[in-house]
């Protein structure tokens, strides 16, 4: 399993540009930064909805890029990190606690928690069941979510007013939450890319080539691979913090598998192991799934084929079919 | 009360288990020989319970729709195989998860379009309808009780046929070790399809099985899958014998963990907390399980030999 992953990801690193890494973020920040002003001068106020809710999705497919694109980790369970962040947000607020400053930091310790608690037994088993286990633990918490009457259960928990921030309801015109999520976003961008390239990363990325010689080498791949996760399942807390102000609602389907799944999707549309790829492929999930769903409610029949082709003939993803038209056209 | 009650969870508990091992068989032979994670398995139980709907309307008679529903269910197997599986063999585990992710979305919708989003339901047979007394104040319906017959009719046909025929000796073969079964001349693509449409057929026939109590609806192999997944890997991954245990084991304990849970927390805690955390601890309880097993026995309880 680890050598197929590496052969899919392989191409991809070899076949782009060399400057890519900074470009096409520079590019993805640049016109996410530019979009309010041109939305509101050409009253498409809505994309700000729109927008803000790619960049939450993207923030939480960029911490499982870093698991599954460069420690190898294929986790079926991230939706869990997203909905106990919102949870921690709708629980505290029907409490009447609805201040970031302290709702965050519950948001973060809840998702880092049970990543640690669940991280310690997943990591321990490999390739499939590793995928069965991650996937197991997400059903759990959407099962315990669904059962628990006090907050809605099934049904779900309306928040009554978006969080403050020390007091300051900066999250309430769409406006200055789409910059707040933005800040997120490259907060947390910046951080996964940082953790790539340390040495904390190398070492990550070399247990996912070949963890016996890692091991060999006097790296405890055990202990890199669940710090790495716990961090993973802490910015999916952080996008989970986001969602819930965003709907003004958190619910269980939050945290079902099939989230899980297209998180998984996103992260492969736009090609794993590049960080940015999560972003452009979470804004193409979201976008198509806007795009289509207006065009008839049974948008899926044209999804679902659409993906199976995807994974048949393009390997590397969007990210990856570009470089290769790019790679034809210079006629390397 | 108690016994009684007792003893008609235990049967519930029972008829789940052996509804599990019927879904969980197929999965863990595709995961077994072909090391192939299908996602889509939970949507052939679906098809199958839709196969047999849309027959018994045709035919009138459940034994009919039910033999024309494998029938179905097998073909659509193979086909399903033969279109998209065949083409992701020995590729990433990743890349089986999205596709098969696709074919569960495509496939939940176009049952939304064809039989409508509305739940339909499937009469039981004339004949094995109503209760039986089966001791002193215990009344159960005869149609459970046909499941579980079934299911471990079933259970013991699949032992005899993987362990005493000639395909099930290759299926063995296979699962550990299929490159040199396919050096030693079998046409092992055959192999994988016989095994894949076999598997579907019986996730059709517990699908069939189920449809007359539970509600025929889009997504309804959803939950089951994941119980299924959690069989398999509790069981140990392309196991028949695990898978068997594991299913009976999931079932007995999701069942009477759900009916007994807030009445043990009660000895514990006061009513009212207890009525609200017992049905969480309750649902939570063989992910519990598992994550026990996992931690013990990271390849689960019957390892097939040769991984």
């Amino acid at each position: 399993m680890v050598r197929a992953t590496a052969a899919v990801a392989t191409p991809s690193t070899q076949s782009r540009h060399p400057r890519a890494g900074v470009v096409v973020p520079a590019i993805i920040f640049g016109l996410l930064a530019l979009l309010p002003p041109a939305a509101l001068a050409t009253a498409h106020g809505y994309l700000l909805d729109l927008f803000t809710r790619v960049m939450i999705f993207s923030i939480a497919a960029c911490a499982l890029d870093l698991l599954l694109g460069y420690a190898a980790l294929v986790t079926f369970g991230q939706a869990a990190f997203i909905g106990l962040g919102a949870y921690a947000v709708g629980i505290l607020a029907s409490h009447g606690i609805g201040d970031a400053l302290i709702a965050l930091p519950a948001a973060l310790a809840v998702a880092a928690l049970f990543a640690l608690v669940t991280g310690i037994v997943c990591l321990r088993t490999k390739g499939v069941y590793f995928i069965m286990i991650t996937l197991a633990f997400g059903q759990m918490t959407f099962f315990t979510a669904s059962a628990l009457a006090p907050y809605g259960g099934d049904d779900g928990l309306t928040i009554a007013s978006r969080s403050t921030i020390a007091g300051m309801p900066l999250l309430d015109s769409p406006l200055s939450f789409y910059y707040v999520a933005l800040a997120c976003l490259l907060g947390a961008f910046l951080l996964c890319r940082m953790l790539v390239v340390s040495r904390f990363g190398r070492v990550l990325r070399g247990a996912k080539e070949n963890p016996v010689r890692m091991t060999t080498l006097g790296f405890e791949v055990y202990r890199f691979q669940l710090v790495a996760y716990v961090i993973a399942g802490m910015i999916s807390g952080l996008a989970g913090f986001l969602l819930a102000n965003a709907t003004e609602f958190v619910s269980p389907a939050y945290m079902s598998w099939q989230r899980s799944g297209e998180l998984i999707i996103m992260v492969l549309l736009g090609g794993m192991g590049t960080l940015y790829g999560a972003i452009i492929g979470a804004a193409a999930y979201l976008l198509t799934e806007e795009w289509l769903s207006g065009v008839t409610e049974h948008w899926r029949v044209i999804f679902g084929p659409a993906l199976v082709l995807i994974v048949v003939l393009a390997r590397g993803g969007l990210i990856g079919a570009i470089a290769e038209v790019a790679r034809r056209w210079r006629g390397d | 009360m108690s016994t009684t009650f007792l003893l008609v969870q235990t049967l519930n508990g029972l008829q789940l288990g052996v509804l599990l091992f019927l879904i969980a068989a197929g999965l863990t032979l595709v995961f077994g020989v072909m090391d192939f994670i299908n996602l889509a398995h939970g949507v052939q139980y679906m098809l199958g319970a839709y196969f047999a709907v849309a027959f018994y309307s045709v035919t009138g008679n459940f034994l009919a729709a039910l033999l024309l529903a494998l029938a179905a269910a097998l073909v659509f197997g193979i086909v399903l195989e033969f279109l998209i599986f065949r083409h992701l063999y020995g590729r990433d585990h990743l890349d089986h998860v999205i596709a098969t992710f696709g074919i569960i979305l495509f496939l939940n919708s176009a049952v939304k379009i064809v039989w409508g989003a509305a739940p339909l339901s499937l009469p039981i047979p004339e004949a094995l309808s109503g209760s039986i007394l089966l001791m002193d104040g215990l009344l159960y319906p005869v149609w459970r009780l046909v499941i579980i017959g079934s299911g471990l009719a079933v259970a013991a046909l699949l032992y005899v046929f993987v362990n005493y025929t000639r395909i099930g000796m290759l299926v063995r073969a296979g699962s550990t070790h299929a490159p040199i079964v396919a050096a030693l001349g079998v046409n092992i693509s055959r192999l994988f399809t016989i095994v894949f449409g076999f598997g579907a057929m019986l996730a059709g026939f517990a699908g069939v099985m189920i449809a007359p109590i539970l509600s025929v609806e889009p997504g309804m192999g959803d939950t089951i899958l994941i119980l299924a997944f959690v069989v398999i890997v509790i069981g140990g991954v392309g196991s028949i014998r695990g898978a068997f245990i594991a299913a009976l084991l999931i079932g007995l304990v999701d069942t009477l963990g759900r009916s007994f849970a807030v009445d043990i927390l009660r000895l514990v805690m006061a009513p009212s907390p207890a009525r609200t955390v017992g049905p969480a601890i309750a649902s939570m309880l063989i992910y519990l399980l598992m994550a026990v097993v996992l931690y013990l026995r990271p390849t689960g309880l019957f390892p097939a030999r040769g991984r």
